[in-house]
């Protein structure tokens, strides 16, 4: 858990940050029919989900780490990863939302990818309603871990594997080649980095919530 | 194998409870008949209906509105008429594996006895548009046992949290959309009569979905149950 503590990851994910912005807005991105310029929005939109991932990973480790040692800081990191995670969903879907209405025509276009992101969306909001529902702290942290655990397959195959299944106007879905096929190296080196700088990101937020989490969760406890 | 037994001797005593008091059978069979008559009804209010062509549509997808419904009432009861105690008793006799399972197989037994009904009913009161009756037949058979597997899991997270009504909603429903959307597509193909060949990436991902299931409740029932 030092690493948390340590600050060189944090430079690393600013840093990285600033870069992919700098980079994805001054790089030449190939012209494709139809996309232009809002190949850009893929530096930014593709990284917010990767964050998603990473964080929502986390939480769903931290959830087994709960239910096998019942210590209860391992509830706040997961239910912190969960709270950012749901953060970088709307971002995702905020930035994919207006990269549609510039291609697509319409912010919501009724495509399966939108619409099962949305649902698992709302999986997630489930998750949190949850744990308002229960009053008792250990059975809130235990029962809520459970549903985390249950809901995380769900969501890979909400998004992964449904929106491939049908016909979707998303990159990569139902035929349509994803960006990676069709652009060139410049641009994939750039969304990778963007990988990494968004995920520490959003780790470094998550672990600030957990930090303030700990401190309130100490003040509270009687010892 | 003694899970097999343990598992096979509380099955037992659910058929056996059930076939007493009959409740849970008879309150859902009449919930699906009276909302089925409710849908009739309003539907013949307006005149020429069932000829016009969205009627296989609607006849499909109110069909699986009226299941999912009905699946989430009839399961929604499988734990909370465990009383504490006798909880605590299967505790001491049984795994909390064997427990989940004969809840998962005796919810899978009643869903697909109550669909067929339903199915039957349905079909006197609508219209019959089904092209390929056998398929549609094996597409609500797999269907009411999709629905088992995800809300009995469910059922046991909402009786733990206090059991109320909205939470099993909004719990279950982001779990069951893309089964019912696969289920809707594949029960179409069978309405319209479409080859049947179409429909073996839906089964596959249908039986997929249920083996996830299955394998996360058997993992983590363990430590849902202990108080």
């Amino acid at each position: 858990m030092r690493f948390i503590y340590q600050s060189w990851w944090k430079v690393l994910a600013v840093l990285l940050v600033l870069f992919t912005i700098i980079a994805g807005f001054l790089i030449t991105v190939p012209r494709l029919p139809i996309v232009h310029e809002t190949v850009r929005n893929t530096f930014f939109h593709v990284p917010m989900w990767m964050a998603m991932f990473i964080v929502f990973i986390i939480s769903v480790v931290y959830s087994v780490k709960y239910l096998r040692s019942a210590n209860p800081t391992h509830d706040l990191i997961a239910v912190e990863c969960v709270n950012v995670g749901v953060f970088f969903f709307v971002l995702g879907l905020i930035t994919g939302m207006i990269w549609a209405r510039n291609t697509w025509g319409e912010y919501w276009s009724n495509d399966p990818k939108q619409n099962s992101a949305a649902i698992a969306f709302l999986l997630y909001c489930a998750y949190l309603v949850l744990r308002n529902a229960i009053d008792e702290e250990q059975k809130r942290a235990r029962i809520s871990a459970i549903y985390n655990i249950f809901a995380f397959p769900v969501m890979i195959v909400l998004i992964m594997v449904l929106p491939r299944m049908t016909d979707s106007l998303h990159p990569g879905n139902g035929g349509n080649p994803a960006f990676s096929k069709i652009t060139d190296n410049n641009v994939r080196i750039i969304l990778y980095i963007g990988f990494i700088a968004w995920s520490l990101m959003a780790v470094w937020i998550a672990t600030l919530r957990y930090r303030i989490r700990l401190i309130e969760y100490k003040q509270n406890s009687l010892d | 194998m003694e899970l097999m037994d343990q598992t096979l001797t509380l099955l037992k005593k659910e058929i056996l409870l059930e076939w007493r008091s009959k409740y849970a059978f008879n309150g859902v069979l009449l919930y699906v008949v009276s909302t089925v008559f409710v849908c009739y009804i309003a539907f013949s209010l307006s005149a020429g209906f069932a000829g016009s062509s969205g009627y296989p549509i609607v006849w499909n997808v109110l069909f699986w509105i009226i299941m999912l419904f009905a699946s989430v009432n009839a399961i929604a009861k499988s734990f909370v008429q465990e009383s504490r105690g006798r909880l605590l008793y299967y505790y001491s006799i049984a795994s909390p594996q064997a427990i989940i399972l004969s809840k998962i197989i005796y919810n899978m037994l009643l869903m697909a006895l109550l669909s067929t009904l339903a199915i039957i009913v349905y079909v006197v009161f609508f219209k019959n548009v089904v092209g390929d009756p056998l398929l549609y037949f094996t597409s609500v058979i797999i269907g009411s046992i999709s629905f088992s597997t995800v809300f009995t899991m469910i059922s046991a997270i909402a009786s733990k949290a206090g059991n109320n009504g909205t939470l099993m909603a909004i719990l279950s429903f982001p779990v069951i959309i893309p089964v019912i959307l696969i289920l809707i597509r594949f029960s179409k193909n069978a309405m319209d009569g479409l080859d049947r060949s179409l429909n073996y990436g839906h089964m596959g991902a249908l039986a997929a979905i249920n083996a996830i299931v299955i394998a996360t409740s058997l993992l983590l029932f363990p430590y849902l149950w202990r108080d």
